[in-house]
């Protein structure tokens, strides 16, 4: 069984302070992090590794040489394979081209192995971009079902419609009220919510290994592409202006006297401006 | 370049087989943005006996509902929902396609994006367009609702994005709106749908509703432990509001996930936001902008939530809250 599990480095985001004087954002000198949501999603396709122990698990990421770190971090807990997809001609993608080019270094690493994916995981979006798009943009390159926000995962046996055993995946899928509980034949990506379970912590026996480990590594000529879909120039949206929003301003504090002046107070204001 | 691509699109989205307010908050919005290109809003409402329904859509706003009834778009799914939208777009060409940025919608949008080879741009807060150029500008928080970007789709079409609940008013009905109600066939059948629906697992969001809701009371680290917590409730069976909490309450386990408010949790836009015990952190300020009226107690009176709200009141947040209790019950909200 082949399982892969994608993953992205970003800044700490909830690292990020305001600095009290000029309120702007103090964006400079965030720690680099495994996206927390990818973690799940690595702890997901290492649990059904523990179901199934001669399945491998591959991770992967889109980024700079310096996100091998974040592999590195993904093999330490366990991961057997990683592979660091890494070209210039990349640089700037949005969701459909950054979608495209994992997509297409799937089918290569596929190729490579001589047996496609039963399985690819997702955390569930990134914290630096909050898109969640990534994930189903690659299951629709490749052509694989999805179920996203999932909270829960079981692979069980079950005969398909033709009496043929077959492995099938049970998810409890996260909606606004509840959960949704779908039943899918693989292969099928998954995006995993923190809800579906508790990443473990690295091991030493893993640790060094992944220190010895080479990362593998892809570029433009290794994944078979049409160059105008990549990077900034394959991108169909552009951002056009990034700005802080502006602070709503501070209103009436009450500072003097006992509680219930300023109960008073507030009272009388909110009276004033016809709110009560 | 794009003259065959016109009017915006709305995909509605339905909850337990009613369309949802997010679809009628994006039929607002679509009309403005169809009013300023001098193009019609489409609305496209999915389901096995939806059409009764698309009278509402028009009222709010649409000049044609396009309506797709099959048993297997009952309910959503990835495939089916994918897969008839995007064949009815293969003969409609729209300008723009605007969805509701649900768990629902937010699985199909980009699933329907790379199926189009177009772009789409999620979670957006902002809608505006560039007359001159005939763009959406679709504005969008990004680094955890820190920064907002602006984003277009210039050289693609159609122009597509997600857009939050409750960010935009619902317009106002008008009864005598007349519009196109249009049955479109389906073809779909079981083998197209790869994921098997088993069963909805119900939890009891009705209290803990914080997207939708109209008045929420939100506790912080400044109460002190989990019974002060629960007190929260009072205040808020008082006003007809629900319980919300800061991210740090969540990992203690004195709240649950869905009250989680900020940047990792929901973005609100009650009409009173009451923040105790909160020091106003920007990872929980973010999610709180959208706010009405925000009022706030806070025992340090250099507290950051004090330079976001409306009222504050510098005291514990435990000697003070009896206090609103007492007063909410005398003077009811407007």
């Amino acid at each position: 069984m082949e399982l892969l599990v994608c993953i992205k480095q970003v800044p700490d985001t909830s690292e990020i302070k305001l600095d009290p004087v000029t309120n702007t954002l103090i964006r400079t000198g965030l720690p680099s992090i495994v996206n927390p949501f990818d973690l799940h999603a690595l702890e997901g396709a290492l649990q059904v590794k523990d179901q199934f122990p001669d399945a491998r698990v591959t991770v992967l990421t889109m980024g700079p040489p310096q996100a091998s770190v974040a592999l590195k971090e993904c093999l330490s807990m366990g991961a057997d394979e990683a592979y660091l997809i890494t070209d210039r001609a990349f640089a700037g993608a949005d969701t459909l081209a950054t979608s495209y080019t994992i997509a297409a270094a799937i089918k290569t690493i596929q190729e490579k192995q001589g047996a496609p994916f039963d399985m690819v995981f997702c955390g569930k979006q990134a914290i630096d971009g909050d898109t969640a798009q990534v994930g189903p943009q690659i299951a629709e390159e490749l052509g694989m079902p999805q179920v996203t926000y999932v909270a829960d995962l079981k692979i069980e046996t079950f005969p398909n419609e033709n009496e043929i055993e077959r492995l099938f995946a049970i998810t409890k899928r996260e909606h606004e009220s509840g959960f949704e509980v779908l039943k899918t034949e693989l292969p099928l990506l998954v995006t995993a919510v923190k809800a579906m379970n508790t990443p473990r912590y690295p091991t030493l026996h893993h640790s060094i290994r992944a220190n010895r480990y080479e990362v593998k590594t892809l570029t433009v000529a290794d994944v078979d592409v049409e160059m105008e879909r990549l990077g900034l120039s394959g991108s169909p949206t552009r951002v056009r202006k990034v700005y802080q929003p502006p602070l709503r301003s501070s209103g009436l504090i009450f500072k003097e006297g006992t509680i219930d002046e300023k109960i008073n107070q507030l009272k009388d204001a909110l009276i004033q401006k016809s709110v009560i | 370049m794009f003259e065959e691509y016109k009017d915006i699109y709305v995909i509605a989205d339905r909850f337990e087989g009613q369309v949802r307010n997010v679809t009628l908050e994006l039929i607002g919005q679509a009309r403005l943005i169809a009013d300023q290109l001098g193009q019609d809003v489409k609305v496209l409402l999915l389901g096995e006996n939806v059409k009764d329904q698309a009278q509402l859509l028009i009222h709010s706003g649409a000049d044609t509902v396009y309506v797709f009834e099959h048993p297997l778009l009952d309910r959503y799914n990835t495939d089916g929902y994918t897969k008839v939208i995007t064949e009815f777009f293969e003969s409609h060409k729209p300008n723009a396609i605007l969805i509701g940025a649900t768990n629902d919608g937010r699985d199909l949008a980009p699933r329907i994006s790379a199926r189009m080879k177009s772009g789409v741009v999620a979670d957006c807060t902002i809608l505006s367009v560039d007359t001159k150029d005939g763009l959406v500008e679709w504005t969008r928080p990004a680094l955890g609702g820190n920064i907002l970007a602006e984003i277009i789709c210039p050289e693609h079409r159609p122009q597509m994005g997600t857009v939050r609940p409750a960010v935009f008013k619902k317009p106002d009905l008008d009864m005598t709106r007349q519009g196109q109600i249009e049955s479109v066939s389906v073809t779909l059948e079981e083998a197209d749908l790869h994921s098997k629906f088993l069963e909805m697992i119900k939890v009891d969001m009705g209290s803990i509703n914080l997207e939708e809701a109209q008045i929420i009371v939100a506790g912080g680290r400044g109460l002190g432990h989990k019974a002060n917590f629960m007190k929260l409730h009072e205040l808020a069976d008082v006003l007809g509001g629900v319980v919300g909490a800061t991210r740090p309450l969540v990992e203690m386990g004195w709240a649950e996930y869905p009250q989680q408010i900020g940047q990792t949790g929901k973005m609100i836009a009650p009409k009173i936001y009451i923040a105790l015990g909160i020091s106003g952190a920007i990872q929980h300020t973010a999610g709180i902008g959208g706010s009405d009226i925000i009022i706030a107690v806070n025992t340090d009176p250099e507290a950051p939530i004090f330079k976001v709200c409306d009222y504050g009141i510098v005291g514990d947040a435990m000697e003070v809250l009896p206090k609103l209790v007492a007063m909410f019950k005398e003077w009811t909200i407007k």
